[in-house]
């Protein structure tokens, strides 16, 4: 335990350098544009005189120097404060602590679901490789790679909400409908289906693609063939040896598309109207929201650490050869 | 080579897909004179109902046939600039990188991871909306997110050369180690990165689409993307609207995967006889 | 002399190959005897193996036949296969125990404690120390010569009748290749069991088999008594096989022959 311990403490303060350097160049880059949040904020209650777009800058320190208002930003970002949204008039923490819920369901549940139909599909494909249900499932999951998420979303929407009406259009529950308990677990659930599978499908076409070269791999491989020669039965090669040494790859893999997978929130979010932490970061384009932006850019890149560290300890846990860090 | 792709199925199916693809693309002036975002007849009009009109029309009464047309020089052109940005961007930095060694490899590695850890979605979004939507600047957006692969994979294969025989050799004779890395060593990490030059094409356009769609592509340019997004208010009574735009983008993406597929294939076993 | 198996101008084409891996075969293996098959690189050695123990890949062509004396062997359960790379072929994934209990429980009709104490049985046979402690232990814990006895009880668990060895000591240093190949003679002299051993090391073959098969590009060149093959050569490639590696010799395996 204290080795895993250690392993994550090290991966954790290798981290620090490489978030540093995101908050500098987000920031770099969002001054590097021309008006700020004032002006978006004055515009949108429909104007206010130069004293009180003043007072403003003033209140939000926009009126100091661009390395001054970098050191305030980062330390206050290093102390956990991730400061205060001009456009929405709350503090980000609390906005963001508020969507990342919805987010995290979708992600989570496109996840899970992509990830166990991919790697139960790759195993079928990586059977017989060559075989029809190899060629099907191949060709299948090429074409399901190739389609854009929000636009699968859109037809999935009209042929399951609009035409069939099995399930709701949009939002991540019934408004005001008094559910609670498992009822409303449901009704959230019935709302996720969807987005969840407009979202996973593309991962669910990747994966099914890893596990099954992961396969191919494995049965060119020595310990395949020893268990043949043991008269180990078909099924339980499939299973117990090539499947699981395939599944490492698809394990590493994982980590990998953390970040793509939020991206794709952002758009899912959009078409499906979830009020998530996607929809946060288009609100925090349209209100030219400096702070909020980064906000969620960071903890985007929070998550994605996280997501890579959890797949560090699973793929530690699978694989006996992976002893300390690296 | 060519005849080994001719064989397999499935990449003639992309080739000549591909090959349709392009000639819309260079030959959209002829094939739909005029300006696709011009009001062109009856709004609404059915797909396959009017001869005049195969694809039908959108709300307004533009042409979505000539829509198509015109959207795929937009995807074109800006998969093939992401696409060429990141493979330049990430070359030079994945050479400098492995050739240098040492802290400048470090810091220059922990720049890739920090842009690996965020969302390459977002950081275009963030930077289309401080930089304002051009094709220039969409290219650009789509290109931080997509740079770090071939700065990986040209690092690695750089580090693997740099102890090379030839390499000493030119030090011997005195070059520049700048002029050794750009001309001796940077064109063999080519390969590796070619291999995944199809991807970077076919993720770049799909990320252009999203971007569009989310109303933050050049507003000058027709995209599918965007005629997906318009299509959207009609979903209940016009649902082609949007998904013949988004017919023509699977069908772009899945064309350049085929193709790139076979080719990397090809290549491969070209190796290993 | 009771034969086990006979191959009749067996021949075997790959998958889309060219050209058969082996052409024309015909060669009868005595029961409890050690055959070695000795031939470079490509003649067919291992091709020979994979044939006879039942492993060869699907949509290989096969004609002429192999006869056997009883029933037609089950893998795992008459015939035990050893491989090349002990490394490789072991499942990385699993622990030795696993791998045991798996290989015991395929062919034989075992609980999961009973197949669990016949595996330490089966790692104390083949010399390998605290049993009980290698169960738990993973593959990669392990030295090339200690994985390749494991591989060894893993061939045997099921007690076959005939053990192939394919290159089982070509991966191996020197010392280590002795221990093994004295490991194979103790337990084919303790179970009776027959042994065909594929080499590309004609010395080697000399000091453990009982008879010597010479194969070139896929066919049979030659076949007899080690001492007789290695001393008086009929056949012109056999002189020059032998030729061949005396010259790289090392007078260690020409002082060993009892
Ligand atoms: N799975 C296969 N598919 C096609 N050809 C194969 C396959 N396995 C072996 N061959 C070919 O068959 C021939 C005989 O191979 P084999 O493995 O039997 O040789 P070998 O004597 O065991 O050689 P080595 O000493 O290298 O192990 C070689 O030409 C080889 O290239
Ligand atoms: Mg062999």
């Amino acid at each position: 335990m204290p080795r895993l311990l250690r392993r994550v403490a090290t991966r954790l303060l290798g981290s620090i350098p490489v978030l540093v350097i995101v908050v500098v160049g987000v920031f770099l880059l969002l001054n590097s544009a021309g008006g700020d949040a004032v002006d978006a904020y004055l515009l949108s209650i429909g104007g206010g005189d130069a004293q009180q777009a003043e007072e403003l800058r003033i209140r939000f320190g926009l009126d100091q120097s661009v390395t001054a208002r970098l050191a305030l930003t980062l330390a206050q970002l290093a102390r956990g404060d991730l400061g205060y949204s001009v456009a929405l008039n709350r503090p980000i923490g609390a906005v963001i602590a508020e969507r990342l819920p919805n987010t995290l369901w979708l992600m989570g549940s496109a996840t899970a679901l992509s990830f166990a139909l991919g790697s139960a599909l790759g195993v079928l494909a990586g059977r017989r490789p060559g075989s029809a249900a190899d060629r099907l499932l191949s060709a299948g999951s090429l074409f399901l790679y190739s389609i854009p998420n929000f636009w699968l979303g859109l037809v999935l929407s009209v042929v399951f909400a609009v035409r069939l009406r099995w399930l709701p259009v949009s939002g991540i529950e019934t408004i005001a409908s008094g559910k609670t308990g498992l009822a409303r677990a449901a009704d959230i659930a019935q709302h996720l289906v969807l987005p969840v599978s407009a979202l996973g499908m593309i991962y669910l076409a990747l994966f099914l693609r890893v596990m099954r070269a992961g396969m191919v791999e494995a049965w060119g491989q020595d310990y395949t063939l020893a268990a043949r020669a043991r008269g180990v039965a078909p099924w339980r090669i499939t299973l117990n040896h090539a499947a699981r040494n395939a599944l490492l790859p698809l394990v590493t893999m994982l980590g990998l598309q953390a970040a793509s997978m939020l991206g794709g929130s952002v758009v899912i979010e959009s078409v499906f109207g979830i009020p998530g932490f996607g929809r946060l970061a288009q609100e925090a384009v349209a209100g030219r929201d400096g702070p909020l932006l980064m906000g969620v850019i960071l903890v985007s890149a929070l998550m994605v650490v996280a997501a890579n560290l959890l797949v560090d300890l699973a793929y530690g846990a699978l694989d006996p050869r992976v002893g300390g860090p690296r | 080579m060519i005849r080994e792709l001719l064989r397999r199925p499935e990449a003639l199916l992309g080739g000549l897909l591909l090959l349709l693809i392009a000639g819309a693309a260079l030959l959209a002036p002829v094939l739909s004179p005029g300006d696709p975002l011009a009001i062109a007849g009856r709004p609404l009009v059915r797909p396959f109902t009017d001869p005049a009109f195969p694809l039908g029309t959108d709300g307004l009464g533009r042409d979505l046939l000539a829509g198509v047309i015109h959207g795929v020089r937009t995807s074109a052109a800006i998969g093939l600039a992401a696409a060429l940005v990141a493979v330049l961007a990430g070359m030079l930095v994945g050479t400098a990188a492995g050739f240098a060694g040492g802290l400048v490899d470090e810091a220059l590695m922990r720049v890739v991871d920090a842009f690996q850890i965020v969302p390459g979605f977002l950081l275009a979004l963030a930077f289309v909306s401080v930089t304002g939507p051009s094709l220039a600047v969409v290219a650009i957006a789509i290109a931080l997110g997509a740079w770090t692969g071939p700065a990986r994979l040209s690092r690695s294969r750089v580090l693997a050369l740099r102890e090379a025989d030839f390499v000493a050799a030119a030090r011997v004779m005195g070059m520049h180690p700048a002029e050794i890395a750009l001309r001796q060593v940077m064109p063999l990490a080519l390969p590796p990165v070619l291999a995944v030059t199809a991807v970077i094409v076919a993720g770049a356009i799909l990320t252009e689409s999203a971007l569009s769609f989310l109303g933050l592509g050049d507003p000058n340019a027709v995209t599918w993307g965007g005629m997906i997004a318009e299509g959207r208010n009609q979903l209940r009574s016009a649902a082609y609207l949007s998904i013949i735009p988004g017919i023509a983008l699977v069908l772009t993406v899945i064309s350049i995967y085929l193709v790139g597929e076979a080719l990397t294939d090809v290549l491969a076993g070209k190796r290993q006889s | 002399m009771t034969s086990l198996a006979t191959c009749d101008r067996l021949t075997v084409r790959y998958p889309g190959a060219a050209r058969p891996a082996l052409a024309d075969l015909t060669l009868a293996l005595h029961a409890g005897e050690k055959l070695a098959v000795v031939g470079e690189s490509g003649s067919g050695k291992s091709t020979l193996a994979r044939a006879l123990a039942g492993l060869l890949p699907v949509g290989t062509a096969l004609s002429g036949a192999i006869r056997w004396s009883g029933p037609p062997p089950r893998p795992g359960r008459d015939i035990g296969t050893v491989f090349q790379d002990p490394g490789a072929s072991l499942d990385p994934l699993l622990t030795v125990g696993a791998h045991l209990v798996e290989g015991l429980r395929a062919p034989l009709p075992l609980g999961r404690a009973e197949a669990r104490a016949r595996a330490a049985a089966l790692l104390a046979r083949v010399h390998i120390p605290d049993p009980e402690r290698a169960l738990a232990a993973w593959p990669h814990q392990f030295s090339g010569g200690q994985a390749q006895r494991i591989a060894i009880a893993l061939a045997i668990a099921a007690g076959p009748h005939l053990l192939v060895a394919d290159e089982a000591t070509s991966a191996l240093d020197v010392l280590v290749q002795a221990e093994i190949v004295a490991l194979l003679r103790e337990l084919c002299r303790d179970a009776g069991m027959t042994l065909l051993f594929i080499t590309h090391d004609i010395a080697l073959a000399g000091t453990l088999a009982d008879r010597v098969a010479v194969l070139h590009d896929a066919r049979l060149v030659e076949i007899g008594p080690a001492a007789r093959l290695l001393a008086a050569p009929r056949e012109p490639y056999t002189r020059a096989l032998l030729a061949a590696q005396l010259d790289l010799a090392s007078p260690r395996l020409v002082g060993t022959r009892p």
